[in-house]
């Protein structure tokens, strides 16, 4: 019988442990295939961060650091720095790079670090339970926010694709969401353009994918799906911001 | 071979080239700048790489992901900046990563000021970061030692797969001296076979740096593994330095900078005839307490001397073991202890006034 499907060799057997619903799995299945479809698996160090995929060293099949909080891009510098012919990518969530890492992503992206960043932005912490992350929309409840972000109290969210592209030399950075299969399909070509863009040498590249977290939202997947579309989409819009170009 | 007068902190730089170490990562902070900017000069002329990172915080990170990719790499900073370093070192410690991190010590508590200090003893022997690890802790007494143990002090990194910090202060980073560049002794050092550096060239197997032992039995095993590792360390490397303690009445301890007052004012002690003697640790982690338990025979009286307001001393309480009494004098926030002023405490401590 012809395979017409089959779990990536960048992905490894063992069970994820990710909630019902919850879209890592898909991220971590995009990440994979690219880095098969590039053949760069081989030469690939991954630097994990802290939160709910800090596991991902379980899960993608090549060499891995565990960084802390926040800190995975400058422990992306210093490997790829040693080693500049491999390839360097950070998987880190919103709490790790958008509150408590954003020095070590800003400057990394001043840099150009010859790296790439999958960011997964759900608006809220989910390791720690639900509390409210820097990306929390404007009136969503989370566990240190019981009636909805007060923008008056804590500023409208942060959107860090915006403020990255406006540096010369993060060279591609584009926002993408995994809420049903045609953007599933977007995504997976973002991440390869921001893997690309790395193999070639040209600067920083980021993906932020929008994603659910049922769990911590409250809600059943196929709610979290469609809260996804209807409420970050229209404050986080999709699409490329900063397009590969060559740094001086 | 000919002698170069260099500055300490320079000194640091060029011992640490020679030993092979071509990755520094940094920020800048008085009093070691010159560290900073002398690799900066001098790693891209060998092939290594300089970079001033954003903070204390993204260094260290940095050494951390370096080291983890097998490289020999180093930073160095200074009081307040190390204070920030210190979560990336617990890290360091929990992955099991050699590098060389370098001390230059100056007064705090917070800001505290740019002068000499020896007030970071505790952070760097006692911890600073979080959980139960040990650094390797040098201090030497001249820009020559401080070459030295740079030099081997990366091997040492290497041979334990451990974090060894340099604990210098203002002074040695500062003065200049004539110095050599020699060869340590050499080493037995393990292959890294554990370092990220892609799969391809070892057999498909991926290898990854963690600290993370999401599960109580493996970290309480990690934790047994680093403990069996650190008295391993006590035993092969504690270093110290004696100088008169069989016939002395009373023996002085100080480190670093301080030891040379010390030793000036154990000479003074002399001409007046008091038999007074010291004890240098060279490693202040592992602490030399074995070099105390015949000294607390014969002598009458011990006496601690350091720049900050007493931190060494509880060490030197605990080899000494309540068997004599152990005085302290210390001066602190740059200031630098007088040697009268340490031949006057000893006259008082011998003479029974304190």
């Amino acid at each position: 019988m012809k395979t017409v499907f089959d779990r990536t060799k960048a992905l490894t057997p063992a069970a994820m442990h990710y909630c019902p619903g919850c879209t890592h799995g898909i991220v971590h299945r995009l990440v994979g295939e690219v880095l098969e479809e590039l053949d760069i698996l081989d030469k690939s160090t991954m630097v994990a961060p802290v939160g709910c995929s800090t596991f991902i060293y379980d899960y993608i099949n090549c060499d891995a650091q565990q960084a802390a909080h926040g800190r995975a891009p400058a422990v992306a510098t210093g490997i790829k720095r040693v080693h500049p012919d491999s390839i360097v990518f950070t998987y880190q969530g919103d709490g790790d790079l958008a509150s408590i890492g954003t020095a070590e992503i800003v400057h990394a992206a001043m840099r150009g670090e010859r790296i790439t960043v999958i960011f997964v932005n759900n608006a809220i912490y989910g390791m720690t339970g639900g509390q409210m992350a820097p990306t929390t929309l404007a009136g969503q409840k989370a566990s240190t926010a019981p009636l909805g972000r007060d923008k008056l109290h804590y500023g409208m969210p942060i959107r860090m694709s915006e403020m990255l592209a406006t540096l010369d030399s993060a060279t591609f950075i584009e926002r993408v969401s995994v809420h049903d299969p045609a953007h599933i399909r977007k995504a997976k070509s973002a991440i390869k353009k921001a893997f690309e863009n790395q193999i070639t040498g040209v600067g920083f590249s980021m993906v932020e994918v929008l994603s659910t977290c049922p769990t911590n939202w409250k809600m059943t997947p196929v709610e979290a799906l469609e809260w996804l579309k209807d409420n970050m989409i229209p404050y986080y819009p999709l699409g490329n911001i900063g397009n590969p170009k060559e740094v001086e | 071979m000919a002698k170069d007068l260099m500055k300490g902190n320079e000194a640091i730089g060029a011992a640490a080239i020679k030993a092979g170490c071509r990755y520094f990562f940094g920020y800048p902070i008085t009093p070691q700048s010159e560290l900073p900017e002398y690799m900066s000069r001098e790693l891209p002329k060998v092939g290594g790489v300089f970079l001033q990172a954003e903070s204390e915080v993204a260094a260290i990170n940095m050494v951390y992901g370096a080291s983890g990719a097998g490289a020999r790499v180093m930073t160095s900073s200074s009081s307040p900046g190390i204070s920030l370093k210190m979560e990336g070192i617990s890290y360091i410690a929990g992955a099991e990563l050699p590098c060389l991190i370098v001390n230059i010590v100056r007064g705090g508590p917070g800001l505290g000021g740019i002068q000499p200090a020896q007030s970071d003893y505790f952070q760097a022997t006692k911890g600073g970061g979080h959980g139960d690890y040990r650094l390797i802790v040098l201090a030497p007494n001249s820009i020559q030692e401080m070459c030295d143990l740079v030099m081997d002090g990366f091997d040492i990194a290497d041979q334990y797969r451990n974090p060894v910090m340099i604990l210098g202060d203002g002074t040695l980073g500062q003065m200049m001296e004539a110095v050599e560049f020699n060869e340590p002794k050499k080493r037995e050092l393990p292959p890294k076979d554990w370092a990220t550096t892609g799969i391809k060239d070892k057999n498909g197997k991926k290898r990854l740096i963690s600290s993370l032992f999401i599960q109580p039995e493996d970290l309480e095993n990690h934790n047994l593994k680093l403990q069996m590792k650190y008295e391993e360390i006590k035993k092969n490397e504690t270093k110290f330095e004696s100088l008169d303690v069989d016939d002395a009445d009373i023996v002085l301890t100080a480190y670093g900078t301080t030891s040379r007052i010390v030793s000036n004012a154990i000479k003074a002690l002399k001409k007046i005839g008091i038999k007074a003697g010291m004890i240098r640790p060279i490693t202040l982690w592992p602490f030399p307490y074995g070099a105390y338990e015949k000294a607390a025979d014969s002598a009458k009286a011990f006496l601690t001397v350091e720049m900050s307001l007493g931190q060494m001393v509880e060490d030197v309480r605990l080899g000494v073991n309540g068997k004599k009494p152990v005085y302290f004098y210390g001066r602190t926030g740059g200031m630098l202890p007088d040697q009268t002023e340490i031949v006057e405490k000893v006259k008082k401590i011998l003479g029974g006034e304190i």
